[in-house]
């Protein structure tokens, strides 16, 4: 073996190799610009044919019967906001208890089966969670409702909601528990008061993005919902929802519906845009607070 | 189990070839300016234990031999290295090439997990896509050098983190030599393993400088004693000094080296 | 009146207050609010453990008289005929197992190399804003994907790609046909889209995780960036990545809105990825609320029991896959 090296040639195949890890480096870094690119036109598209039809007369208009000009969603967008109040009253609660549960008192395999079953829920397709909702809630109601709708919202809502619960709940320093519990707090205190409050504002966090699921969601509420060309809030009434109505004029043939549910795409997007955003900003300041 | 100190000390060290030449190496992690200004001959087919205490800048040094430190985001380097009259950052050099002749060997063994332990040596040929003659002379070859062989022989097929953490570190040595380089880089080789899995590693370091050149990072002076030829005493990002290893220890030039080697502070 | 700097009197010997009495520790006061407590939270839990099962049940008593009418011949049967009464599933089946293989198909390298990219090359200050960009891909809704895909990409792939697909690939029965822009084609590219950012961030999660030892152990031994990642990282890394496809696999298969606005909604088996079809969530979606008699809601709630067992399958294979990966890594750093 000679001691000699001679590093300015080349190795045996070394030419070779390095141009493929080029190439292959050069594809990692086109696959992120393949990615990108979707994105952004459905952006621009959203964006540039919405904007168009945007005016405070879609918040505040119902829609028209075929063939009137004007009209707007607002039945719609209160409607997505019913909804939303509906799942989160049965969601929020139900989710972010069961993550109190598995967090703080669960000891043993019945709080791992929680989550483990909590993770199989997450996997549910949202066209048979409508299934089941159908079955569960419509049919003894004998009508569509937005109870039924917030049901399945909820039940979409749940496995998210527990799981951030619980993380952030594993995320407060024991310190914290210890001290309320030597000055004689009794567990389940410590636990709603003290612990909670401090892991709040992270499962904020987690609630703005699981809000931000359920906004999008179409396919749940098309049998439970159902929809509603009045404007109503009536929680045993069917009522509509803005990703439905979306749908319905999308697919119609008529142009100024068709406008519509652009101007529909954009505020649905947007307000998704802005709570994802705000949910990062959220985990980033308390996280730079934090170190 | 103690290797004989004095002898291979006696020679007189005057023609004793340079390896690396280093000049004026100055490494930045950002702002921060790690060493500054090194200039120091590395020489051939020694070891040259470098010490000195906690972020003095011997790890980066170390890192600055084989255009590792570079790859820390924001970490700059200036100055020259010098290895067959070819200065290792002039811009012809590729430093994945360079790797291939300056080898590193790290703190914590760091065997690869999914390969098996016949894999793990020849990785560094198999990663390069080199076409080997004969892997098993190779593999017999390196883990002999590494005092392996016997151990292992019968199981070459098994996962190579089935070994205990000193043969693993033995392992990754075997890895390294089965590349061919000339000169051996070493980060504080022992600090992960115990007290006897240490001693074998020592040993090992007795035959490997008959054909390599080893440059070894170590807090522990006493290994420092043991083991090398020379020594070089980094303090605060500075060459304090660099000679032979029996007058660092004995009759230190520099009273920081004194005061440090006497265990005044570090 | 004394001013204070002539006060030199002792302070008079005030009695401690009497320490609290202790006997009340023993009281169920504190007890009962523990109680209540784990009680009522264990309940929300147990809910929400047994909520699946609940779903199971009533998925299949809703399905029972079709199960009972056509047993297996369900899974086979072509014909979808509600006029008749004739239920057979195999159409749908076919469209969403096609579609969803689609969109592996492409998803996967793409997720791949977005993920490698992200974690391994990309610079530390784009990481964030383009991780954020990533999952933003996730959160535009269903329905918003299907109106694009009317409205941009049905037309694109129309005017521009399938006319090109059927000129140079039409002898293959692949791409044979009208280039009507819709059909299972449109459809697995969408879908595509849609599970990127799924098996992207899981398999970036899972790269993440790889010690960077190993790394540095190749880099050291002069290997190039991309064998470093291929050989070092790669590896170890490959059952989560299996588990983050298969993950994405389970969304594509439930993916309901946009794969029903572009796939032409047309219940015949082809061969050729330029004609309509239909998935099992696409009928359900269409023809849920149009259905009248009992037998047609009951077959299509039987479409959704099977879309629910094989998404559970799925999803349970790969959350184990991944767990072992993450498992095996928090083992290693100790």
């Amino acid at each position: 073996m000679s001691n000699r090296t001679h590093l300015l040639v080349p190795a045996e195949g070394e030419r070779r190799r390095k141009i493929r890890s080029t190439l292959w480096l050069g594809l990692c870094g086109l696959s992120a610009v393949v990615v990108i690119l979707p994105l952004l036109s459905i952006f621009l598209y959203v964006v540039q044919k919405g904007a168009a039809g945007l005016s405070l007369s879609f918040f505040t208009e119902l829609p028209k019967p075929v063939g009137e000009p004007g009209g707007g969603m607002g039945n719609a967008v209160v409607g997505t906001l019913t909804l939303i109040g509906i799942a989160s009253a049965i969601g929020l609660p139900i989710g972010i208890l069961s993550g109190v549960y598995i967090a703080e008192v669960g000891r043993g395999k019945f709080a791992d089966w929680i989550r483990f079953f909590a993770e199989v829920l997450s996997g549910v397709p949202s066209i048979t969670i409508g299934v089941f909702v159908y079955a569960l809630v419509v049919v003894p109601m004998k009508h569509f409702s937005a109870f039924a709708g917030g049901v399945s919202l909820a039940i979409i809502m749940i496995p998210t909601v527990t799981r951030t619960t619980e993380e952030l709940l594993r995320m407060v320093p024991p310190h914290l528990r210890e001290a309320s519990l030597a000055l004689g707090v009794p567990e389940w205190k410590t636990s709603l008061f003290v612990v909670l409050r401090t892991a709040a504002p992270g499962i904020a966090t987690g609630i703005m993005l699981a809000v931000a699921r359920i906004a999008g969601e179409t396919a749940p509420l098309l049998f439970t919902a159902f929809n509603n060309r009045f404007l109503s809030t009536r929680v045993d009434q069917p009522i509509a929802s803005l990703p439905v109505q979306i749908l319905t004029y999308a697919t119609s043939p008529y142009q100024d519906w068709q406008q519509q549910a652009w101007t529909g795409a954009l505020v649905l997007v947007v307000v998704i845009l802005v709570l994802n955003l705000l949910a990062r900003l959220g985990t980033r300041t308390r996280i730079g607070a934090k170190s | 189990m103690k290797p004989p100190v004095a002898a291979h000390r006696e020679e007189p060290e005057a023609n004793v070839e340079p390896r690396l030449v280093v000049e004026q190496l100055n490494a930045h992690f950002g702002a921060f300016h790690a060493i500054h200004d090194i200039t120091v001959k590395i020489p051939e087919r020694r070891v040259t234990a470098v010490i000195g205490p906690s972020g003095c800048g011997k790890s980066t040094f170390l890192r600055c031999l084989n255009r590792m430190h570079e790859l820390v985001p924001g970490a700059r380097v200036k100055g020259r290295v010098v290895m067959d009259g070819v200065d290792i950052y002039d811009r012809q050099v590729d430093p994945v090439r360079l790797r291939r002749h300056v080898g590193m060997v790290f703190q914590k063994p760091n065997p690869f997990p999914t390969m098996t332990i016949r894999e793990n040596v020849l990785a560094g040929l198999t990663l390069n896509g080199v076409k080997i003659k004969d892997p098993d002379a190779v593999v017999e070859r390196t883990l002999t050098q590494v005092a392996l062989w016997s151990e292992v022989k019968d199981k070459l097929d098994q996962s190579g983190m089935s070994l205990s953490g000193g043969q693993q570190q033995r392992l990754c040595i075997a890895r390294v030599l089965a590349v061919e380089p000339s000169v051996i880089l070493l980060d504080e080789p022992c600090s992960a393993l115990d007290p006897i899995a240490t001693a074998r590693v020592e040993e090992l370091f007795f035959e490997l400088r008959e054909r390599y050149t080893l440059v070894m990072v170590t807090h522990n002076m006493q290994q420092a004693a043991r083991v090398s030829d020379y020594t070089a005493f980094f303090y605060m990002g500075d060459l304090v000094e660099f000679d032979q290893t029996p007058r660092i220890f004995t009759n230190p030039k520099e009273s920081r080296t004194e005061d440090y080697v006497t265990g005044r502070f570090g | 009146m004394t001013t204070s700097s002539d006060t030199q009197v002792a302070p008079k010997p005030v009695s401690a207050p009497a320490p609290p009495d202790a006997s009340d520790i023993r009281t169920g006061g504190a007890h009962l609010g523990d109680r209540v407590f784990k009680i009522g939270t264990g309940a929300f839990g147990a809910l929400v453990l047994a909520l699946p099962f609940v779903m199971i049940v009533m998925l299949y008593s809703a399905s029972r008289p079709s199960i009972a009418k056509f047993g297996p011949a369900f899974l086979t049967g072509t014909t979808w005929d509600p006029v008749r009464e004739e239920f057979g599933a195999l159409p749908f089946i076919w469209g969403t197992v096609v579609s969803s293989i689609i969109a592996l198909v492409i998803a996967v390298p793409v997720s791949l190399g977005v993920a490698i990219f992200l974690s391994e090359l990309c610079p530390q200050k784009l990481r964030r804003p383009l991780g954020f960009l990533v999952e933003l891909l996730a959160a535009i809704p269903s329905v918003v994907y299907g109106f694009w895909g009317v409205f941009v990409l049905v037309p694109w792939l129309r005017d521009s790609v399938e006319p090109a697909l059927i000129r140079w690939f039409g002898f293959l029965p692949l791409f044979r046909g009208q280039p009507l822009g819709f059909g299972m084609l449109a459809a697995g590219l969408v879908l595509a889209i849609m599970i990127v950012p799924t098996i992207a961030s899981i398999s970036r999660e899972v790269l993440r995780a790889v010690p960077d030892t190993q790394r540095e152990a190749a880099i050291g031994l002069g290997a190039t960036p991309w064998d470093t990642i291929r050989r070092a990282v790669l590896p170890s890394a490959r059952s989560g990545i299996v588990g983050a496809v298969i993950l994405g696999l389970n969304r594509a298969l439930g993916e309901t809105m946009a794969v029903t606005m572009v796939i032409g909604n047309r219940p015949k088996i082809s061969t050729s990825l330029l004609d309509p079809s239909y998935t099992m969530a696409s009928v359900i979606a269409n023809e849920f609320t149009e259905a009248d008699k009992d037998i047609y809601i009951s077959a299509l709630s039987q479409i959704g029991l099977l879309l629910f067992g094989v998404a559970l399958i799925m999803n349970l294979v790969a959350r184990w896959l991944v767990a072992n990966v993450r498992k095996r890594s928090a083992g290693k750093a100790s």
